[in-house]
């Protein structure tokens, strides 16, 4: 690391040295497809057992507080200190899959929380009308709850990939970061220029994964621009303030929460 | 990992780890130090303007701002880019560019958490405030903040523990903390200082988190206590999705 006394940075260096930029333009294209791939697959995993633990979640009601509970001991667990414990796991070792397993770790309680709160929107007549129309339980969940918790569980997406793009800059510390490389290279050289370069890139990333989200969202919830442009998002919004209301504990706010959800998901 | 084990087993039984500047209890201190002073900063900056813009009911585009932006940065950037800035300007190493991170990292929560808490009080308490004749000044202090403190503490609790988690980093810019074990364990053999440094931050932020569940007893005794462990996060984060979302 750095040698304590010495000025780290002449005061003639440069934030960004262009011609550095030029010369390893070839390394970033690497660098996003290692930073894309991790974030990918850990959203895309954690996607999937939070899937799973939101639909026991629901069926199960008593099983959502230990299953939030224990996502929430796992989310408080600071990144290094798991990096730590996991690379002595013989079987995770140093690299690709200790931190895979500590990113998809991060994204469970974000995805459990908004799945959960996206199907608690759904509202009760839409369930009574679909029951009544004889669906079986389990295609009405996948046919009409899980379409209709769409915006919710998008927003839990979007939450998800945009701090797993921030958290892989730090997996470059078990040698597997994406565009963390060039602020761990930049650091360990006392040179500014790839950390500028590696922080920026990051964070457009981020923005980038971001935005895709919102298209994707419109693409998958036609219904909601049909009432005007704004509607999805307001849909999305409402359903978590219910979410939020309802964990309160509070009836007042979440009879109020509840009324303002079936007014944007429908 | 067994092997580790007894590395840590054996380094807990020695005196380095409970001595000294390295030893475990002066890094909890320090660890703890830097948090503090982090999120007294955050909650100074945050807190103020998240009333008066949850007062004036207006400001929603930049909670959401805030909370987006915030949430894109990376920490261990912000730290790494500070660090040479620091010593160009006399801060030294490790201490200031770790506040700034923390403090940048801290707001977010904060600021969205007490925005929402104010600006969603039931508009019937808040007619009846001005009702019985109450100044705005009166009507934020006696009734708009007091019936926020819930989703407050929230906030401060999700950035404490965060703050807490992501101080580790602050070993990589040479801020001797709980993180330093950690991060020299990356390349040393000797696993025992890495895996005790590991749990006890682990332990930490989990003591932290703790620590605001009670605190959110002993000021808002009037809220059901069933089930808040699991719950209070919930209503953090939540409130965060519902600025992400619009």
């Amino acid at each position: 690391m750095s040698s304590g006394a010495a000025p780290l940075l002449a005061v003639d260096e440069p934030l960004v040295r262009w011609d550095w930029v030029r010369d390893h333009t070839d390394d970033f294209v690497d660098l996003f497809w290692e930073h894309v791939s991790l974030t990918v697959a850990a959203v895309g995993i954690g996607f999937a057992i939070s899937m799973v633990l939101a639909l026991v979640a629901v069926r199960w009601r008593w099983t959502y507080e230990p299953l939030a509970g224990f996502c929430g001991v796992l989310y408080a667990i600071p990144s290094l200190a798991l990096f730590g414990v996991l690379i002595t796991i013989p079987a995770f070792g140093l690299g690709f899959r200790s931190a895979l397993v500590a990113l998809v770790s991060y994204t469970l309680l974000i995805l459990l929380r908004n799945i959960v709160a996206g199907l608690d929107g759904v509202p009760p007549e839409v369930r009574e009308a679909a029951d009544g129309m004889g669906y079986e339980p389990w295609r009405r969940v996948l046919r009409v709850d899980l379409p209709l918790a769409t915006p919710a569980i998008v927003a839990g997406l979007r939450i998800a990939t945009v701090t797993t793009v921030g958290l892989v800059t730090v997996t470059a510390l078990i040698g597997e970061g994406g565009f963390g490389d060039l602020i761990n290279d930049g650091l360990s050289r006392d040179f500014p220029t790839p950390i500028v370069v590696g922080a920026v890139l990051s964070v457009a990333l981020a923005v980038a994964f971001d935005v895709l989200f919102v298209v994707f969202e419109r693409l998958l919830t036609p219904w909601a621009r049909a009432g005007g442009p704004r509607r999805g998002d307001r849909g999305a919004g409402d359903a978590l303030a219910d979410a939020r209301a309802r964990t309160a504990h509070d009836e007042k706010w979440t009879a109020l929460g509840r009324s303002k959800a079936a007014e944007g998901l429908l | 990992m067994s092997e580790s084990l007894q590395q840590m087993w054996d380094y807990l039984q020695s005196d380095g780890a409970w001595s000294g500047r390295n030893g475990l209890p002066a890094l909890t201190w320090a660890h703890i130090q830097i948090s503090v002073a982090s999120m007294l900063i955050a909650a100074l900056v945050a807190i103020p303007p998240a009333v008066v813009l949850g007062h004036v009911r207006r400001g929603a585009l930049a909670a959401v701002s805030v909370v987006n932006i915030g949430r894109a940065i990376p920490s261990f950037a912000i730290m790494a880019l500070l660090l040479p800035f620091s010593l160009r300007y006399g801060f030294g190493l490790g201490f200031w560019p770790t506040v700034v991170a923390l403090v940048l990292l801290a707001i977010p929560p904060i600021f969205t958490n007490t925005y929402t808490g104010v600006r969603d009080v039931p508009a019937d308490a808040v007619e009846a405030a001005r009702g019985m004749g109450m100044s705005a000044g009166e009507t934020i202090r006696k009734v708009e903040v007091p019936v926020a403190v819930p989703l407050i503490l929230t906030g401060l609790r999700v950035s404490a523990v965060q703050v807490v988690a992501t101080a580790t980093l602050g070993a990589l810019v040479a801020y001797r903390n709980l993180g330093t074990p950690i991060v020299t364990g990356f390349t040393s053999p000797d696993k025992g200082p890495m895996l005790a440094g590991a749990l006890a931050v682990a332990l930490l932020a989990l003591v932290t988190d703790a620590l605001f569940v009670l605190a959110g007893r002993v000021l808002v005794p009037w809220r059901a206590p069933a089930g808040r462990t699991a719950d209070a996060t919930v209503t953090a984060e939540e409130a965060a999705p519902v600025a992400v979302a619009g």
